[in-house]
């Protein structure tokens, strides 16, 4: 018989072979998968995870994971302050698409000026506007003890409409011809995020590069990142320390609604370009899987963020030069996180196969 | 020479790195109230449970009435006449006890059946409970009768109790006994386990030494002191705590009418509670359990904040001080859960020494903590209080209770209060363990720093308290002078049984 027993303290081992053992386990299940779609299931999966990297078009697509690979890190890491507390914020994707629209607004009033002041100055409203949406769930649950997973993510459907009230109205381009849509904000040099396009490069990926190091530093060596970390174990325990569990939720919601709304103001300047109706794809999801791929450790976040552009990218070819249907991708990116959550159970457990006792 | 109910023969288990049972071997006869002592970390807790049916063992026999014993899980060792109470209850707070007791059953019976059943054995038994009161209502001894009852329904051949008088009023104690030593006389056979001396010398007619997983000794207990009994469980000379005679000193801290309400549903409120704590005195306060202890010692050490001027601290009303501003000025606690309250369980101890040492040991500059000077604090503390662990990288959960309340109760001291809090601070701790627990509370008040002692155990107060008072639903009695207290003079402080009576014993 196989039995469950808890060890005890987790095991070091495991803390870093599950998100391995995952990524395997994912490559064979989804292998299996394609082959019963009548795929061929080694090369499927060797476009997935090695093409962008290694094929002959890599030069291309090498950029391309850090346009993808940086919203989803930097919103990753402002997602696992709040989940290591046991605090959690759904929708991250409604702060971005918020951060979006105010950093947007900021660059767009002072069209057609240029100055480098204009550039910091969206990034300031981009991180308020998405700490702002993000402390909405914070202060009712502080105030009413709402349900701030339900309250976040409610909040995201109301966030698209007023991105696409947005697009149509407000931040509409004048000179747009009528069709929905702000001015390029790439286009417009003061504005534009990029360092540069060719590269893939960014500020978000500087940003997303700091904010590592930064969570890091504050998870391991701070005061704060402590409290967070304990708040999630030990909720007592924390009250006993002083931590101020109000506070703690206050805060931890407006880092994640912080870097969520930084990430679309980088987004909407750079790759995007532009205010549109369907400006959001979706990376405040899958942060969330990001987050947790990458075991709520920075360093684990960076990695599971390149792997999840990996998968997008990879999946992309896939769709295009086999044929796969979009939605095999996403179901195979399901099972990373389903996988992961499985094995994680190794973390704290250790499988005994026992007898069955005679008598 | 009559069979024996239950005969143990070289029973084994190892965990990894450590033997928990060694060659036990020992009979339970008919009848006989056997008591299991030993340490904490002695194996009491594996071999219970492997007679239970939670542990396979790794060698080893039982015999139950002379035919092979081998429980594959708890169902089959109750299916097979074993019953157990266990240290910490496994109730339902939201259900009545009737509902409670039913959940512990394969098929239970209707509701209606199970209240008449409960009635009749608790009237047998002289343990009165309703069936239809709420759990989450019932003091700790009701709740311990609802286990006691939920096994009895099961007739069971041998009962298995794990330390349970320490959350009883001596009172309580007695009515206990009286049910047990009927139930022996009825050919129950009860297997007691206990660190109370005293107790295993009243009750019981036989008793097995249990040292590092070994039998070290049997001896019938009410003709053994219960000092060489301690010495057979130690295996060294035990240490009694000696205490210093200490003038009274200044008022250091004043509770004036503190009232509060209670912070949640099984909570309960403090009612006007007035007392002044000097410097250099160990003040001890007793009372069952649920009657406002962690409310109290949440009012104390800041987790719970009051209406100011209900808490002074130096002549300064602190009421409105959080943990760590009340830690600043010396008002430290150690609250009665070790596992995620005093401590968290999944973190190291350097960490958990991080948890309150920070304020006061200056481990954070600028809010950067310096891991290096916590990691010399917590092995400070190891060293001092004697922690048995690899090192102060293991987390919290991987100590025994015994321990851990060695590593929490040292994290405190260490940090030399002026007035320190402890809630229980030997609840579930070896003997030795306990003894240096409690000198150290006393060296600390002969340093000049006050100790607010708040236990349910006894013995324990009336061995290091200067003055004792009792808490009793949110009141706390007037302060006497704890020497010359008499056990019955506590007992209604306490507030006495509750609502107990004692079996009809028939002749």
């Amino acid at each position: 018989m196989l039995m469950l027993e808890k060890r005890p303290q987790p095991s070091k081992i495991w803390t870093l072979a599950a998100p391995l053992l995952a990524v395997v386990l994912t490559m064979i299940c989804g292998g299996l998968l394609f082959a019963a779609l009548g795929k061929a299931p080694i090369e499927t999966i060797r476009t997935i995870f090695f093409d962008p990297l290694f094929s002959e078009f890599a030069w291309f697509y090498r950029p391309q994971l850090l346009i993808k690979g940086a919203p989803l890190a930097l919103i990753a890491i402002g997602l696992s302050f709040g989940f290591r507390a046991g605090i959690w914020n759904i929708g991250a994707e409604g702060q971005y698409i918020v951060g979006a629209i105010c950093g947007a607004a900021v660059g767009l009033a002072f069209y057609p000026t240029e100055s480098f002041l204009i550039f910091p100055l969206m990034v300031i409203a981009g991180v308020l506007g998405g700490t702002l949406w993000a402390l909405i769930p914070g202060i009712l649950k502080v105030k009413f003890d709402t349900n701030e997973i339900l309250v976040s993510l409610m909040l995201v459907y109301v966030a698209e409409q007023l991105l696409a009230s947005m697009a149509l109205g407000a931040l509409r381009n004048p000179d747009g011809m009528g069709f929905p849509g702000s001015r390029n904000l790439a286009k417009y040099d003061s504005a534009s995020s990029w360092i540069s396009e060719n590269a893939g490069m960014h500020w978000g990926v500087v940003a997303a590069m700091i904010a590592v190091i930064f969570a890091y530093v504050t998870l391991s060596r701070h005061q704060f990142g402590f409290n967070v970390r304990l708040a999630g174990q030990s909720p007592r325990a924390a009250r006993f320390a002083g931590v101020n569990p109000k506070l703690l939720v206050l805060v931890c919601m407006g880092i994640s609604g912080g870097l969520a709304g930084a990430a679309g103001l980088f987004e909407v300047a750079g790759p995007a370009g532009q205010i549109s109706i369907d400006f959001n794809v979706g990376y405040g999801f899958t942060a969330i899987i990001v987050a947790f791929l990458g075991r709520l450790h920075p360093i684990g976040i960076l990695l599971a963020a390149g792997l999840m552009a990996l998968t997008y990218i990879g999946g992309e070819i896939a769709q295009s030069n086999l044929g796969l249907p979009g939605a095999a991708i996403q179901l195979m990116q399901g099972m990373l996180l389903f996988f992961l959550l499985m094995v994680d159970v190794l973390t704290n457990y250790r499988l005994r196969f026992r007898q069955e006792t005679t008598v | 020479m009559t069979q024996p109910l239950l005969a143990l023969s070289g029973l084994t288990k190892a965990y990894p790195g450590v033997v928990a049972n060694k060659d036990v071997s020992f009979n339970i006869l008919p009848g006989e109230v056997h008591a299991l002592l030993g340490e904490n970390g002695a194996g009491k807790s594996t071999l219970v449970k492997t007679i239970y049916g939670l542990v396979k063992p790794d060698s080893g026999t039982m015999l139950l009435n002379g035919a092979p014993f081998t429980p594959a899980e708890p169902r089959a060792a109750r299916a097979s006449g074993v019953a157990m109470v266990f240290q910490h209850f496994s109730l339902f707070d939201a259900m009545n006890v009737a509902e409670n007791i039913a959940l512990g059953m394969e098929n239970p019976p209707p509701q209606r059946e199970i209240a008449a059943q409960v009635r009749a054995v608790s009237d047998q038994y002289g343990l009165p409970l309703d069936p239809t009161r709420i759990v989450g209502e019932l003091s700790a001894g009701e709740r311990q009768r609802v286990e006691i009852i939920r096994c009895l329904l099961q007739d069971p051949k041998l009962l298995i109790m794990d330390e349970p008088t320490s959350v009883l009023t001596p009172q309580e104690v007695d009515i206990l006994f009286k049910t047990l030593l009927k139930l022996s006389a009825e050919g129950t056979a009860i297997l007691y386990i206990s660190h109370k001396l005293e107790e295993i010398r009243a009750l019981c007619e036989n008793a097995t030494v249990l040292r590092l997983g070994e039998v070290v000794g049997t001896c019938d207990p009410r003709t053994t002191s219960a000092r060489d009994m301690a010495e057979l469980m130690v295996g060294t000379a035990l240490h009694v705590p000696e205490r210093a005679a200490r003038p009274a000193g200044d008022t250091i801290l004043a509770l004036k009418g503190l009232s509060a309400k209670a912070p949640h549903q099984f909570g309960t409120a403090l009612r006007d509670i007035t007392i002044d704590v000097q410097k250099g005195e160990v003040l001890g306060i007793g009372g069952v359990a649920g009657n406002g202890q962690d409310e109290l010692v949440a009012a104390l050490s800041g987790e719970m904040r009051t209406e100011a001027g209900m808490v002074n601290f130096g002549g300064e009303s602190i009421s409105h001080l959080g943990p760590n501003q009340r830690r600043k000025i010396g008002l430290l606690a150690a609250p009665e859960e070790r596992m995620g309250h005093a401590a968290a369980p999944d973190m190291s101890l350097v960490e958990n020494a991080v948890l309150t040492a920070t304020t006061r040991k200056e481990f954070a500059n600028k809010g950067f903590l310096n891991w290096r000077k916590a990691r010399t604090f917590a092995d400070d503390v190891i060293t001092a209080f004697d922690v048995r662990t690899p090192g102060s990288n293991n987390a919290a959960r991987s100590l025994s209770g015994g321990n851990l309340q060695k590593f929490v109760i040292g994290r405190e001291i260490m940090q030399d209060p002026d007035v320190l809090v402890v809630n229980q601070p030997t609840w579930g701790v070896d003997a030795s363990a306990a003894a240096a627990i409690r000198q150290a509370l006393l060296d600390l008040a002969a340093k000049g720093a006050a100790v607010i002692c708040i236990s349910q155990d006894l013995d324990e107060l009336m061995e290091i308290s200067d003055r004792f008072a009792a808490l009793n639903e949110g009141r706390l009695s007037d302060p006497r002078p704890a020497q010359g207290l008499s056990v019955e003079e506590i007992g209604l402080m306490l507030g006495g049984a509750h609502d107990m009576e004692v079996s009809h014993v028939d002749a």
